[in-house]
């Protein structure tokens, strides 16, 4: 009976070796490998997550690390897809296609209860760096502004860095969220608070400032006339392989499309896509 | 088959799996030393250690801030857990009726089983309000975090303690009892001092969870790289600086949160050392053997 029971097992265990092996080598296409923003791999692990339902063979690796490697793995071309959530310099740009999937507004929140609804762009500046403390300095009432940040390293904490604080630092007591919700929740809790998030992930849990006398809305955003915004872009050196070639047709088509909106990235009429 | 080859197979086997969650372990400690370990030779250890300055985007790495955070989070929450599960424990092994009993045990291993994000949450949305409100500040605090520690680590020191209260043998009890003792008194003088060694124990494991726990401390503690000023000023743990940034790091300042992990695991390695030379002095035998 033991020595039948164990001789089954090892039966089961050799085919699922054999099994595991056989798909390994006959995994069949290309892998194709996207590197890059950290903004941008949530949408492309969702893009490529909706694209294995219709193509359960592809294997696609969305991987971090910024945008300064997105570009320079595909100028590499060490991956088949870099991706960057800033502009590209004209240097850069040599040998790569640029694929615009859209831009992604940061939205400046406050407390709901918090009567100031416009800041211009150096009232802000100056609340991060710690030079403005209190709300009855920019037209609210008397209050200690709660400065709340994202992490080193997050793309949120980066685009927000590049276009309000410029060469100047946020203040070193300000508090750090590790995540876009926890932002939200945290500027919830406090009227005095104020973050920024991703317009994706905007809800009426707080209130979005004017910058500059602009709300964010998709069509400020896409327009250009909402100033904190940024472009998600894929990018390709030369011509692709057949399987990227595949994955990209699809990202532009209309599936691909609609998960782009899904995710909150505002197709722009301002600029010229150029493909 | 034989019997005696089946013995010695069913053996073999069990020191096979014994001898891999070791190698595992030590896989793991000699991973974190190696990826650690360009952040202490580049950047040097003791600048690395003693550094007071976070700010990876300019290569500089300094943990000295967030070792205090931890050692200040772990011992808030530990001044505030550990005796009010004392007095939770001694109350059920000893003084709870056991209809009582039978309906805080479950209630209490419910807590255990909450996951840390929902304690976290609770922390941000209940309790750093409260702090801010009755305190000052952003409410992101050490106090705030050391609460939310403290209710995390109570089901790990409640049950191990009752479990070493109630391992005292009832003989104890009865010549107290017997000589006229009443049973606070026998609680007091004899049973807790009987049962200390296993309460110790409970308290370890306790400071543990303390200063391992990620998660809720993240949302709680404010994760600002400083020497606190005050218990209600913001701090960064040493996991939590870990947790932070590795989804972005790369090179010298990937290496670097590695290098945190080495300092953490050093931290601990040094509390441990602590308790153990205690327990010996205070000649405290922790079952299984010392820590």
């Amino acid at each position: 009976m033991k020595g039948k029971t164990k001789k089954i097992i090892l039966i089961i265990v050799v085919i699922l070796v054999l099994l595991g092996a056989y798909y390994a080598i006959n995994g069949g296409s290309h892998k194709i490998e996207i590197v890059g923003s950290t903004s941008v791999q949530p949408v492309a692990e969702k893009l490529v997550e909706k694209y294995k339902v219709s193509h359960p063979n592809a294997q696609i690796n969305v991987q971090g690390g910024g945008s300064s490697v997105g570009i320079k793995s595909a100028q590499q071309g060490t991956a088949d897809i870099g991706t960057s959530s800033k502009e590209l310099k004209d240097n850069e740009k040599q040998g790569l296609t640029e694929i615009n999937l859209g831009q992604d507004g940061v939205v400046v929140a406050v407390n709901n209860k918090n009567s100031v609804s416009s800041l211009s762009k150096d009232q802000l500046k100056q609340i991060f760096q710690g030079k403005i403390t209190n709300w009855n300095q920019v037209g609210g009432s008397d209050g200690k502004i709660n400065v709340i940040r994202r992490e080193d390293g997050s793309g949120t904490l980066d685009v927000f860095q590049k276009l309000v604080m410029g060469d100047d630092k946020i203040k070193s007591d300000a508090v750090i969220q590790s995540s876009t919700e926890a932002v939200k929740q945290s500027v919830k809790q406090d009227p005095n608070a104020i973050g920024f998030i991703s317009y994706a992930h905007m809800s009426s849990d707080v209130k979005a400032l004017s910058i500059d006398g602009v709300a964010p809305s998709d069509d400020t955003i896409a327009d250009g006339s909402y100033a904190l915004q940024r472009p998600f872009l894929f990018l390709v050196k030369g011509t692709p392989n057949k399987d990227t070639q595949e994955f990209l047709d699809w990202v532009q088509g209309p599936e691909g499309q609609k998960v782009i909106k899904e995710e909150k990235i505002v197709k722009s009429n301002n600029k010229t896509s150029n493909k | 088959m034989t019997n005696s080859t089946e013995e010695t197979g069913i053996k073999s086997i069990l020191l096979i799996t014994a001898l891999f969650s070791i190698f595992v372990i030590f896989l793991i400690m000699a991973f974190i030393f190696v990826e650690g370990w360009p952040a202490f030779a580049d950047y040097g250890f003791f600048k690395f250690l003693l550094g007071l300055k976070w700010d990876p985007n300019n290569n500089i790495f300094g943990v000295f801030p967030m070792i205090v955070g931890s050692l200040y989070v772990t011992f808030f929450a530990l001044l505030l857990a550990v005796p009010l599960s004392l007095l939770c424990a001694i109350f059920m092994a000893e003084v709870a009726p056991n209809n009582i009993r039978k309906f805080l045990k479950p209630v209490i291993e419910t807590l255990a089983g909450i996951p840390s994000v929902v304690y976290g949450f609770f922390g941000l949305m209940v309790i750093v309000p409260r702090v801010r409100t009755t305190f000052g500040g952003t409410g992101f605090s050490i106090f705030a975090s050391g609460i939310i520690l403290a209710i995390m680590i109570l089901p790990t020191i409640i049950s191990v303690s009752q479990d070493s209260l109630k391992a005292v043998p009832n003989s104890y009890r009865e010549a107290s009892y017997g000589l006229g003792a009443t049973n606070w008194q026998t609680i007091r003088k004899i049973i807790f001092p009987a049962a200390l060694p296993g309460i110790v124990t409970g308290i370890i494991l306790g400071m543990g969870r303390a200063i391992g726990e990620t998660l809720a401390v993240i949302m709680v503690a404010g994760n600002v790289s400083q020497i606190p000023s005050s218990i209600f000023a913001p701090v960064r743990t040493l996991t939590s600086n870990i947790a932070l940034e590795m989804g972005y790091a790369t090179g010298l300042h990937y290496n670097a949160l590695f290098a945190t992990g080495v300092i953490l695991f050093i931290v601990i390695m040094i509390l441990l050392l602590i308790t153990n030379y205690v327990q010996r002095k205070y000649k405290m035998d922790v079952g299984g053997g010392t820590l």
